[in-house]
C-alpha cells in the first residue's frame, strides 16, 4: 500500500524550478532516505506532501487523498527543518497542544521518556539546549501514533550522542511496523537508517535504490595525479585538469589505480581522496560516460 | 470549536508568560485616565463616565492594533506557525484561536480603566448599561481587530510594530476620544466622524449614556469595516499564497 505519492511533480518558485518531474512512492512499512545536498528540493519535496504547499504541476496523495485537506494527515506526524518551538510554553504545554489534535496520542509522560525528555517537562522550550529543542521537535512527529512520519534532517546540529539516541527511535518505530520518510545531506544517516535510498539533484530524483547500490554511485572517489597524457580508463564518471594536476572521480578507486598502473603510464604524487557528497552529485549529474543506475 | 479553544488557551498562555505584553496595552489608557481624567472630570459623574467610555474604546483599539498587528506578524516569522499546519486541522482553529485570545486580552487590558474609574472618579454606571458596554466592547473590537490582523499579515514584524505606533495614537486623537462628546479642537470635529475610532467611541457613549451616535459616524464606521475586512483578506490570502502556495 503506498502511504505518500508524488506523480510527476514539480515545484516553481518564480523563476527557480525547485522540483522537476519527481516522481516518489513511499509504500507501508519503508523506511525512505531522501538523500541530496543542500537546495537539492529535499525540503520542498517534504512540504509538497505534507501539505505546506501546492505542486505547480503534478500530483501529490497522502493516504490517497489530497496532503492539504486535515483528514489526510491524521496518520501523520512532521518534523519540520527548522525547529522554532514557541519558547514560552513548556515542554509539557508544547507537547499538551499538539496532542489535543489527535484522537489517541501517546501519553505525554511516555513519549518524554521515550526521547530521553522526561526530566524536561515542566522547562520553557526558550530555554533547551539546541539538541534538546530538536529531540522535542522529532518527538512532537511522534505524539499521535502515526503510520508514517515524515523527518526533515532530523539530527542536523545534534552531538554524537543525541543522533544515536534519535536512530535508535526512529528504528524503534520502523520494527513496530511505521513508515518513515526522512531527509538528509549526511550519506551516514541514510547508511545507518534506511533500507531505500532516493537520491536528489537539482530537482530531479538521480537515483532510487538499496543503501547499497546507491553507496557504490554516491561514494565518489578523486584521484589526483600528475601525468602529460591518460588512456582511456574505465570507470572514470568526470575528469578535471587544474594547474597541470588531473583529477578523476571514480566510484572505485582501488580497480582505477590497478588500471593506471598496468597501462604504464608515466605519473606521479598519486593521491586518493573521498569526496563531499555535492562533488559525488555534481559527478552524476554530468556524468556522461557512465550514467546513473536508475 | 474544542481546537479553537485549545489554541486560545496556548496562545493565552505564551501572551501571559510575558506580563509586559498586556501591561502595555492597559497601560496608556490607564495612565490617561489618571492624569487627565482623575483630575479634570473625575468630580462630574457625567463627565468621567463618558471620558472612561472614551478611555474603555483607546484600550480596545491599542490591545487590538497591537496584540494582532505584532502578533500575527512575528508568528509569521517562526517555525512554528508552519509546523502547526501539519497536523490534522485547517488554519481555521488557529486563526479563532487567536481572534478568541485577542478578545481575551482585551477585556482583560479594560480592567485598570474600569478599577480607576469606579474608585477615582464619580463615573457612575447602572447594571444593565454595563453589561452592554460588555457587548458593544466586543462589537467595537471587529474594526480594530480587522486593522491589527491587516498589519500583522501585510507587514514583517519590526514593520508592523512601527505602523501599529504610527496608526494609533493620530486614530485616538482624531477620532476625539481624548475629548468629552462635542468639545473636541474643531478640526478634530471636522475629521472625527470619518475615523473607525469616532463611531466605535460615540457607540460606547451610547451605551454606557445618554448619548445619541450620529448617523455619519456610523455610516463612516461600517464602510471601514467593508474596507478592513477586505484589506485583511487580502493580507491574509497573499500571505498564504506566499507562504503555504
Amino acid at each position: 500500500m503506498t502511504l505518500a505519492r508524488a506523480d510527476r511533480v514539480s515545484r516553481r518558485y518564480g523563476d527557480v524550478l525547485a522540483l522537476d518531474q519527481v516522481d516518489l512512492d513511499v509504500r507501508a512499512g519503508e523506511l525512505v532516505g531522501l538523500l541530496g545536498p543542500n537546495g537539492a528540493g529535499k525540503s520542498t519535496l517534504i512540504n509538497l506532501l505534507v501539505g505546506l504547499r501546492r505542486p505547480t504541476s503534478g500530483r501529490v496523495e497522502l493516504f490517497g487523498g489530497d496532503p492539504r485537506d486535515p483528514a489526510s494527515r491524521r496518520q501523520i506526524g512532521v518534523t519540520p527543518q527548522e525547529t522554532g518551538l514557541p519558547g514560552t510554553l513548556r515542554v509539557g504545554e508544547v507537547v499538551d497542544f499538539v496532542s489535543a489534535h489527535y484522537p489517541d496520542p501517546v501519553p505525554r509522560g511516555e513519549l518524554l521518556d521515550q526521547f530521553g525528555l522526561g526530566e524536561l517537562a515542566r522547562r520553557q522550550t526558550g530555554g533547551l539546549s539546541g539538541g534538546q529543542k530538536r529531540r522535542l521537535a522529532v518527538a512532537l512527529a511522534f505524539i499521535g501514533r502515526p503510520r508514517l512520519v515524515v523527518l526533515d534532517e532530523p539530527t542536523t546540529g545534534l552531538d554524537v550522542e543525541a543522533r544515536h539516541t534519535l536512530w535508535e527511535a526512529i528504528r524503534t518505530f520502523h520494527a513496530d511496523g511505521g513508515t518513515v520518510l526522512l531527509s538528509s545531506h549526511y550519506l551516514e544517516e541514510v547508511e545507518a537508517l534506511a533500507q531505500r535510498v532516493v537520491v536528489i539533484g537539482q530537482g530531479r530524483v538521480l537515483a532510487d535504490d538499496t543503501v547499497d547500490a546507491v553507496r557504490s554511485v554516491v561514494g565518489v572517489r578523486r584521484v589526483s595525479l600528475t601525468a602529460d597524457v591518460l588512456p582511456p580508463l574505465p570507470g572514470v564518471v568526470r575528469t578535471e585538469r587544474l594547474d597541470g594536476r588531473t583529477h578523476l572521480l571514480t566510484a572505485d578507486a582501488d580497480q582505477l589505480v590497478r588500471d593506471l598502473v598496468t597501462s604504464g603510464v608515466e605519473f606521479r604524487d598519486l593521491e586518493v581522496r573521498p569526496t563531499s557528497l555535492e562533488e559525488a552529485f555534481l559527478a552524476i549529474t554530468t556524468a556522461d560516460a557512465e550514467p546513473a543506475p536508475a | 470549536m474544542q481546537l479553537a479553544l485549545t489554541h486560545a488557551r496556548y496562545q493565552l498562555l505564551e501572551t501571559i508568560r510575558i506580563p509586559i505584553a498586556i501591561f502595555g496595552s492597559a497601560f496608556f489608557p490607564a495612565a490617561a485616565m489618571l492624569f487627565f481624567v482623575v483630575p479634570f472630570a473625575g468630580k462630574d459623574p457625567v463627565g468621567a463616565t463618558f471620558a472612561t467610555a472614551s478611555m474603555v474604546t483607546f484600550s480596545v483599539m491599542s490591545a487590538n492594533i497591537f496584540s494582532y498587528g505584532v502578533g500575527v506578524a512575528e508568528d509569521r516569522q517562526q517555525p512554528w506557525d508552519p509546523f502547526t499546519r501539519t497536523l490534522p486541522a485547517g488554519p481555521a482553529p488557529r486563526f479563532a484561536g487567536r481572534v478568541l485570545a485577542g478578545l481575551t486580552i482585551t477585556y482583560l487590558s479594560l480592567i485598570p480603566v474600569v478599577v480607576i474609574a469606579a474608585t477615582l472618579t464619580e463615573a457612575r454606571i447602572t447594571p444593565m448599561a454595563f453589561l452592554l458596554a460588555l457587548v458593544t466592547v466586543t462589537v467595537i473590537s471587529v474594526p480594530f481587530t480587522l486593522m491589527g490582523l491587516t498589519i500583522g499579515y501585510a507587514l514583517p514584524s519590526k514593520a508592523a510594530i512601527v505602523v501599529a505606533q504610527l496608526v494609533f495614537f493620530p486614530l485616538a486623537f482624531g477620532g476625539g476620544l481624548l475629548s468629552a462628546p462635542g468639545e473636541a479642537p474643531g478640526f478634530v470635529e471636522a475629521i472625527a466622524p470619518y475615523l473607525p475610532t469616532r463611531g466605535a467611541v460615540e457607540l460606547m457613549w451610547a451605551a454606557v449614556g445618554d448619548y445619541q451616535a450620529s448617523q455619519l459616524s456610523l455610516i463612516m464606521l461600517g464602510v471601514w469595516l467593508v474596507v478592513l475586512a477586505a484589506l485583511g483578506g487580502w493580507a491574509y490570502r497573499r500571505d498564504e499564497g506566499r507562504r503555504f502556495s
